[in-house]
């Protein structure tokens, strides 16, 4: 497989090639076997290669595959070159899983809709461009896929467009993302000027082999540009909520578990300029806290369901750059992977209810629709599987991988150093609790057996990816012990600088179930704190939080009004003025001249007369 | 050979004309013939050159004295960057042919004429290695694509026509100076009076005049190169032009005419005047930069579908003057790689808004979608929407497309030159995503209101308009992934006409712009290493500025 890993990535994309061309004349049975098989071959491959590599395992040599010389100018060669090694395997691995499942179940969501295979063709090419940018052995490959995966999630977003705000959405989650991306483009121009070279790992021993700190600092500060803008976190998040508005596999794939974490990816890739940089290390550590806790807090107040979901995804994304800004480089990612078998799991059980429901996304009115029976029925698995990926979600101690992923992030921010880092993880812990299960409490909490019921065509498309994503959501957390030392071969390990009392080993545990039983007590249906609760949602800033923060009208008054002012400006191009004028004055000429043209003798005799007497006047005077 | 590629092409156009007097059909397939024959000559000259195109050998063409007592000859040459840009020319002039199948029914043989005759004159610039012979094509190229506005155009076609007229005609008769003060002063020092360019740059060794007398008549070149590219502030006969065009004449103007304005620049005023160019070059940056966000903020503010696309070209052409004026051949390449892009990107984006504005009978975006009883567009075209997406996105440099390359070198190689100018002009990305987005928007995926799709009569792309969206689109993704062969045929010869950085070395001249820098010219880029010369803004905007020319 060594020579063939190419095809991970490759599948998927001539599984792109071939609906985009051919997608309107097939039947629906046929885009469904070409878009989904394509997935699945590309997932036998990485499932070969992953056996192979592991087997001719030599001390993390990566395997390294030159496709072609992509150009070559004087002084910087490129080319398409793939790299696997734990970490791009890890990566490629849980994508190309996740994104199986998730298209497995597309061909049962998007059944029946008028563009099922345009669907299934850009879903086909975000995992070909995914999987590009995971497999990457050169930055500028990785940055195609990079932004291949942006475009995708414009695609996707603005799926049904017939919806204005849809594409509005989309648009949004575009540009946002592009200021991100162009920040890292500049980290680019300044990598290949000062080292010559855009292979990654060429490119890590020349920065690791410069003395001068300021350099590495400023590229990874760029290079963090581009993770904050792909990765929806501050300053660049405001672009996620809205994306939701794409149909939910999408929502399950892009925005969830796969897209929006390549920013932890890029960081951990690209760790040579990072450890260099203490300054660029405390500002990723500080951007995932804040973003954290930020998002926890809008989560609390959402009431569309797959906006809590994202305001949560936003918030795990936190702890995974504050987990690579405090130097647990290996935890994030294998909080990533949790994060994504839970993540999707979730969205795509919310995604089976909310279809259930025709398209309503309001907790309140889900529970309303659910218990008055005016809805299709739901299946039994998503109860269950929303109650699974909740408690994964929510760090549900011993028995959720979502807790010894998590629980290893805040324990390294401890003993690491950073104290406040830590107090607002916690803090992000005992709201996570909170808010996954205020919604869990409000949608399903009392609901009988009567409600739940296996009817419908093709449930077994729910039901394989649904209990599939359970049981891992579950049992991932156990192999924490391989994956770890796995990955530690290729991301750098900090040395503890703090001991870890007893306090701060059991605090990430207890406090999301105090989280759970506030929740229990604020939302379930015999709630006895119903005075807290509605003093909650009346508080003043509620709208506040329900809105983000505020950062959508903050960038509407600070940017896109005054650009959107320029163009008004400057519609009718105001340096035609200058030429106008020029024009003007010509034609007044013309006027003039042309008027004197009055065929009058009298008035040539002036003329002649008037001229000649100031002739002779200037004579005599000069 | 490359005489008789130019005069397939001219007598092309003249048995097109002859043929449409008996019937439309015939203009268009003796137009495709010619263009057959130019594409065929071509391939054997390539062939059989290939070697010493490789290493940035001339291929000698035709020489011919024409007035020899004035040392005027006919002289056709090419080395890689003529090949690829007449290449440019004939794939341009197939998709014009096309493109203009169904939507010129009036005076069809005329019309052929005109076009045939425009890509001969585009041709001749690209292979004239006579001063006098090149502004002969120059103006050649002038005169039809006058008419081809004047006769063909749409609503304000008379003001448009004159407009683009006069300010590439104003900006010429400032070159033809320029090419005159060449000939006199090279005349005068050498006593040999000669109008061939291979003598007048061999000559520049022992240099036929001084510093000051050069940065004037580089001045002359660069404004004529300047108003046909265009660079900002000249721009503004573009939009108009562009617009009021019938499709085939937006096809050539953007994809052909707008190259010969870099082409100029990187031919003729960077081996011609090293000196100048290094003293001019910040100031060149900062119009580069100027253009490129003025002309993206003025492409999102449009509602004519045909003048954002227009707007987007005054963007991109920004880009190319500041990788002409970066002085490194990875900045340079990025212009080259550059230009051939938007050539097929914005081609393509013509021929979509042309074909468009056929069917829906408007090309004010928020109209368009009244032709399909107010569905969005996307819905009722499919072929036609996902064609113009893909060209958007070449048009915002999504990398993948050719356009990423040529931007990604140009602002690369800026940044070994002026990180201000770089990281300034980035900022043309974000606006270029946010004018393709709104126009990808605005054109396909907006309706007025929900009707039924019911005795909708408008069509999709037919078998013809999608074979050469096909190509197109094959065209600019072979770019985007693997231009490696293009930058083979040019990268040789863009090497050999950067500036020297020793002809450029201080001490030689003195500066033109007190206060400002000269941008110093750089072979090996990574030891270019940002020794910053003061920025471009520094230069144009720097405290007690002056022109002073002359020393």
């Amino acid at each position: 497989m060594e020579n063939l890993f190419f095809l991970i990535p490759a599948l998927p994309i001539l599984g792109f090639i071939a609906l985009a061309l051919f997608g309107r004349r097939m039947s629906a049975g046929a885009i469904r076997t070409m878009g989904v098989g394509s997935i699945g071959f590309s997932l036998l491959c990485a499932l070969a290669s992953a056996g192979q590599f592991l087997n001719a395992f030599q001390a993390g040599r990566p395997w390294v595959q030159t496709l072609w010389q992509w150009f070559a100018v004087p002084g910087l060669a490129v080319s398409v070159s793939l790299k696997l090694d734990s970490l791009s395997l890890i990566m490629a691995l849980v994508v190309v899983f996740v994104s199986f499942l998730i298209h497995v179940y597309s061909a049962w969501y998007m059944d029946g809709d008028e563009e099922y295979g345009r669907f299934f063709a850009w879903m086909n090419l975000f995992t070909g461009a995914m999987l590009t940018l995971v497999l990457a052995g050169d930055i500028l490959l990785l940055y195609l896929g990079w932004e291949g995966v942006g475009l995708c999630s414009y695609l996707l977003i603005g799926f049904w467009y017939k919806e204005p705000a849809n594409a509005r959405a989309a648009i949004k989650a575009f540009i946002v993302t592009r200021v991100g991306d162009t920040a890292f483009l500049i980290g680019l121009f300044l990598i290949a000027l000062k080292t010559g070279t855009l292979d990654i790992a060429q490119a890590s021993t020349s920065i690791g082999a410069m003395k001068a700190s300021g350099l590495p600092t400023l590229i990874a500060m760029l290079l963090l540009g581009g993770a904050v803008g792909k990765s929806a976190q501050l300053p660049l998040q405001t672009w996620l909520p809205d994306a939701m508005a794409g149909p939910t596999p999408v929502s399950a794939l892009i925005h969830a578990a796969t897209m929006v974490t390549a920013g932890v990816y890029l960081i951990a890739r690209m760790n040579a300029f990072f450890v260099l940089s203490p300054v660029a290390m405390e500002a990723v550590a500080a951007i995932g806290a804040l973003t954290l806790f930020l998002a926890a807090v809008s989560a609390l107040f959402q009431t569309d369901i797959k906006r809590m979901l994202a305001y949560s995804t936003m918030s795990q994304i936190g702890y995974m750059f504050l987990g690579l800004g405090v130097g647990a480089w290996s935890a994030s990612l294998f909080h990533f992977m949790t994060h994504a078998f839970f993540k999707a799991l979730l969205f795509m059980s919310a995604g089976v209810i909310i279809k259930a429901m025709h398209e309503e996304h309001d907790i309140f009115k889900i529970r309303k629709k659910l218990l008055s029976g005016t809805a299709f029925p739901v299946p039994p698995i998503a109860f269950w599987s929303f109650l699974t990926g909740g408690a994964a979600l929510a760090a549900l101690p011993f028995i959720t991988s979502g807790a010894y992923s998590k629980d290893m992030i805040i324990s390294g921010a401890w003993t690491s150093g950073h104290v406040w880092v830590w107090a607002l993880a916690l803090a992000g812990s005992f709201l996570t609790g909170l808010y996954t299960f205020r919604v869990f409490f409000t949608v399903f909490a009392g609901t009988g057996q009567s409600v739940y019921s296996f009817g419908g065509k093709r449930n077994l498309l729910v039901l394989i990816p649904l209990a599939v994503l359970s049981v891992f959501s579950v049992v991932a957390g156990y192999i924490k012990s391989n994956i770890i030392p796995f990955l530690g071969m290729v991301l750098p390990a900090v040395a503890p600088v703090k001991g870890e009392p007893f306090i701060v080993y059991i605090a990430p545990m207890l406090l999301p179930l105090i989280g759970i039983a506030l929740a229990w007590l604020l939302y379930s249906p015999r709630a006895k704190a119903t005075a807290l609760k509605a003093w909650a949602e009346a508080a003043p800033l509620s709208g506040f939080f329900l809105r983000g923060w505020d950062f959508d009208r903050l960038y509407d008054f600070l940017i896109i009004r005054p650009y959107k002012f320029a163009g008004r400006l400057i519609q009718t191009d105001p340096v035609d003025l200058i030429y106008s004028l020029i024009a003007v004055i010509s034609g007044l000429f013309h006027f003039v001249l042309g008027t004197s043209q009055t065929g009058k003798i009298r008035l040539y005799a002036a003329l002649i007369g008037i001229g000649t007497a100031i002739i002779i006047t200037w004579a005599v005077l000069f | 050979m490359l005489a008789l590629l130019i005069a397939a092409l001219l007598a092309g156009g003249l048995l097109a004309w002859m043929a449409g007097r008996v019937k439309p059909l015939y203009a268009r397939l003796v137009s495709l013939a010619s263009l057959a024959a130019a594409a065929a000559l071509w391939a054997v000259t390539f062939a059989l050159n290939i070697s010493s195109l490789g290493k940035g050998q001339f291929i000698s063409g035709f020489k011919a004295a024409w007035i020899p007592q004035i040392g005027v000859n006919i002289h056709f040459a090419a080395d890689g960057l003529s090949m690829a840009f007449v290449a440019l020319t004939i794939v341009l002039g197939v998709v014009a042919v096309f493109s203009s199948w169904s939507e010129i029914e009036e005076r069809t043989g005329f019309f052929h004429f005109n076009l045939m005759w425009v890509l001969a004159g585009v041709a001749g610039v690209f292979l004239s290695f006579d001063m006098f012979l090149f502004y002969f094509f120059w103006e050649m190229m002038l005169i039809p694509m006058y008419f081809l506005i004047a006769v063909w155009g749409h609503e304000k076609k008379t003001y448009a026509s004159i407009k683009f007229f006069i300010f590439t005609q104003a900006s010429g008769l400032l070159m033809l100076m320029s090419i005159l003060a060449l000939f006199y002063f090279h005349g005068r020092a050498t006593g040999n009076f000669t109008f061939d360019y291979f003598t007048l740059l061999a000559d520049k060794a022992k240099p036929y005049f001084g510093a000051g007398t050069a940065f004037i008549v580089m001045l002359g070149f660069f404004t004529a190169f300047a108003v046909k590219l265009p660079a900002f502030p000249f721009h503004s006969w573009l939009p108009d032009a562009h617009t009021e065009a019938p499709t085939a004449g937006s096809i050539v103007l953007a994809g052909l005419l707008l190259k010969t304005g870099g082409y100029g620049l990187i031919r003729f005023v960077l081996p011609f005047f090293p000196d100048a160019s290094a003293r001019f070059a910040p100031v060149a940056l900062a119009l580069g930069v100027a253009g490129v966000l003025y002309g993206a903020v003025l492409a999102f503010a449009q509602q004519d579908l045909k003048r954002l696309i227009a707007d987007t070209s005054i963007s991109h052409m920004g880009f190319v003057l500041i990788g002409i004026y970066a002085l490194n051949p990875v900045a340079l390449n990025g212009a080259f790689i550059e230009m051939i892009a938007h050539g097929i990107s914005t081609g393509m984006l013509f021929f979509i808004a042309g074909t468009l504005a056929g069917r829906v009978g408007t090309r004010d975006m928020s109209r368009m979608s009244k032709a399909a009883n107010g569905l969005p567009l996307w819905s009722v075209m499919p072929r036609l929407g996902s064609v113009g997406i893909i060209f958007a996105l070449a048009s915002m440099g999504l990398p993948g497309t050719g356009n990423f390359v040529g931007e990604f070198l140009a602002l690369l190689g800026a940044f070994a030159s002026s990180p201000v100018i770089a990281i300034t002009g980035s900022l043309g990305l974000i606006a270029a995503t946010a004018y393709s987005l709104r126009m990808i928007r605005k054109a396909f995926f907006e309706g007025s209101k929900p009707t039924e799709p019911a005795g909708v009569r408008i069509t999709d792309f037919n078998a013809r308009e999608a074979a050469v969206s096909a190509v197109m689109i094959l065209a600019i993704v072979w770019l985007g992934v693997y231009p490696q062969p293009v930058i083979n045929t040019a990268g040789p010869v863009l090497a050999r006409l950067i500036p020297t950085s020793a002809s450029a070395a201080p001490g030689r001249q003195a500066g033109y712009i007190p206060g400002g820098g000269a941008v110093q010219p750089c072979h090996n880029f990574t030891k270019c290493s940002l020794k910053t010369t003061p920025s471009g803004f520094a230069a144009v905007f720097g405290k007690g500025t002056k022109w002073a020319p002359g020393n």
